[in-house]
This record gives structure tokens, sequence and C-alpha cells, in this order.
């Protein structure tokens, strides 16, 4: 990248860039992503903000929010809380409702998704205008860490029956680190009707289905939670039948 | 048009052709070469695609980036960043 500039000729421009990050018991966490957020964005010069949407945590992450937004300001940082765990379709709705940018980013806060890509993110839709530029593990130099060969190839073989059922002309279907224009967002939750996983992959099926241009940037998905991870039967099987279902109705 | 509906096209097609050709259904008196080359096809193709697809999959599991210098990096950022809020008052 070219050397930074001391002035910051981004911040002229009109765009705005909200991240919606929805937590669940992530008081460690947190601090963390928000720091990384606020490096990597007072770097690179963008409007943003960040808008905290905690489903009711039993271990406290809307109090260490609260605390982040008396560091960082609370034009930085939007708590938008709900009492209990509900769906990750219903938090983006919620989250956006507030939201002042014209580009929503969406993540996970546990750090497997790293902020340093935001910057390529942005990038990347600015050089083609996409409508959405997705994080893609499974080209260029993305990649995976922490994960075992069984991991590995459960998720490249979901990865290749996907890409053949689908077709969705986007490498990483499963993926959840995302830039998105607001509108386009706004449009595709509203369709949007599954759950987990297959949400994601949605998501990206109906942006096709609607004529939305796709990006891809390569990123490193760093997993620090392997052993508490997810990727169980139970998960297999709700992929498949999300598969299926999607596959039949679109 | 559903993946569905496009697949089950496909298949029709692709399978009238075949019966066509394998039981000579509209007595075109083809050569018998065409009805011997085409009668197996549709195992041929489904053991070719299972080959294909193992040997896909395989390579990209193979081929899937390990990303260890972006582990690296994160646990100093972390470090970083605890320092980091400790000092701006963040109590964890």
């Amino acid at each position: 990248m070219a050397s930074r500039k001391t002035s910051h000729p981004n911040r002229d421009s009109e765009d705005k860039y909200s991240i919606l990050l929805p937590t669940y018991n992530e008081r460690e966490n947190l601090p963390l992503i928000v720091w990384l957020l606020v490096k990597y964005f007072g770097e690179s010069g963008y409007n943003y903000e960040i808008i905290v949407i905690d489903d009711g945590s039993p271990d406290g992450t809307l109090e260490v929010a609260k605390q982040l937004q008396k560091i960082y300001g609370e034009d930085k940082i939007l708590l938008r809380p709900r009492a209990t765990k509900l769906g990750l379709g219903t938090a983006y709705i919620h989250g956006m409702k507030h939201a002042t940018g014209n580009f929503i980013i969406i993540m996970d806060a546990d750090l497997s998704h790293h902020p340093k890509f935001i910057p390529e993110f942005i990038d990347k839709q600015k050089e083609g205008n996409y409508d959405l530029v997705s994080g893609t593990r499974y080209q260029g130099n993305g990649g995976v860490y922490g994960w075992d060969l069984r991991r590995k190839l459960i998720s490249r073989g979901a990865n290749f029956l996907s890409q053949v059922l689908l077709r969705p002309g986007a490498s990483d279907l499963t993926g959840s680190f995302r830039l998105y224009k607001k509108s386009v967002l706004e449009s595709l939750v509203e369709r949007c009707v599954s759950k987990g996983y297959v949400f994601q992959m949605e998501m990206i099926v109906r942006a096709r289905q609607l004529n939305y241009t796709v990006g891809e940037v390569p990123i490193s998905f760093v997993d620090r939670v392997y052993g508490e991870s997810k990727l169980g039967g139970n998960e297999i099987v709700s992929f498949a039948k999300g598969l299926i279902t999607l596959f039949a109705t679109t | 048009m559903t993946k569905l509906v496009e697949w089950l096209l496909g298949v029709s097609l692709v399978g009238a052709a075949w019966a066509l050709v394998s039981f000579d259904l509209l007595d075109l008196s083809l050569p018998q070469t065409y009805r011997e080359v085409a009668w197996p096809m549709p195992l041929y193709l489904l053991v070719s695609f299972g080959c294909f697809s193992l040997a896909t999959v395989g390579y990209r599991v193979a081929t899937f980036n390990d990303c260890d210098e972006a582990a690296k990096e994160l646990m100093e950022q972390i470090k970083e960043a605890k320092e980091d809020l400790r000092k701006r008052g963040l109590k964890m």
C-alpha cells in the first residue's frame, strides 16, 4: 500500500461505514475487537461507527460495551442491546435501524475476523462499485488457523456441494465477514428466512438472484475457540436441510 | 426457475436423448456402435463425476492455507490492545 499520508483524504469522502457486532458472551473479546477496529479505521481515515447488538449476555458484555463507549465516545460506539438471544437476521435489522452509515460491515466479534481486512474490503468495493464484498477463506491467500483435517474436509466438502447445487458465483458461501451497501443489506435481510450458516448462504444466493454484484477479498480466519467448536452432527444435518431448501426454492 | 427445476429439466433432456439412442425409440436404425456407447453413459458420467468430486475436494483440502502468521500477529495485537485499554481505564 502507498505510504500513509499525514492528512486524511479519506475523511472528506461522504462514505460512512457502520460495523454491526452481534454479541453473546463476548466480554473478553469485545474490547479487543473494538480496539482493532478503532486502530484500522483510524489509520485509514474513513468515517465509521461500531454498533454493538448484545442479546442479554449473562457474562456482562453490555457493561464492558458501556465502558468502551466512555473511552471511545458515543458517536463511535453505539449500543443496541436486546433482552434475549434472538436470530442473526433480526440482529442485523435491529442494528441497521439507527445506523448512520451508507455501508454496513458484518463480522464476528470473537476475533476470527480481523479488522485489518476492512480497508481491503473498502478498496475492493470502490474498485467495482460492488453491491457487496465477501471475505473468502478459499481463494487467493485466504485461509484458516486452528482447523484440523476433519474440519477442513467438512468445510471444503460442504462448499463443493453448495457450488454444484447452487452455482452462486462466490467462493465462500458460509462466511460472515462482509461489506454491504446499506440499501442492499436491507433488501436482502427482509427476503431471507434461514438460520445460522444457511442464512449467510441465502444472502449471497438472493443477492445473485436480484442481480447485485459481488466482489471477493481473501481473508484469514483465526479460530481461537476451536476447543468449543460447534461443527457436530446437528450442525451438519441442519446445513444439509438448509442447502436442500435453498436448492428447491431459489 | 429454481435450481431444482433447472436440474430436473437438464436430467430429463439428457435422459430422453439417452433413451432415444440406447433403445432406438424412434426407429432411427442407428448403427449398433452408437447404442453400445450410449447405453452405459449414465453410469460412466456418474462415476466420472464422483472421481472429479473426490479429486477436487481432496486437492482443495490439501491446499487449504494455514494462516500461522495471522495467528501470531493476532496474539501480539491482543497483548498490545489489553495494555492500551488498561491505560485508558478499562476494567476487565
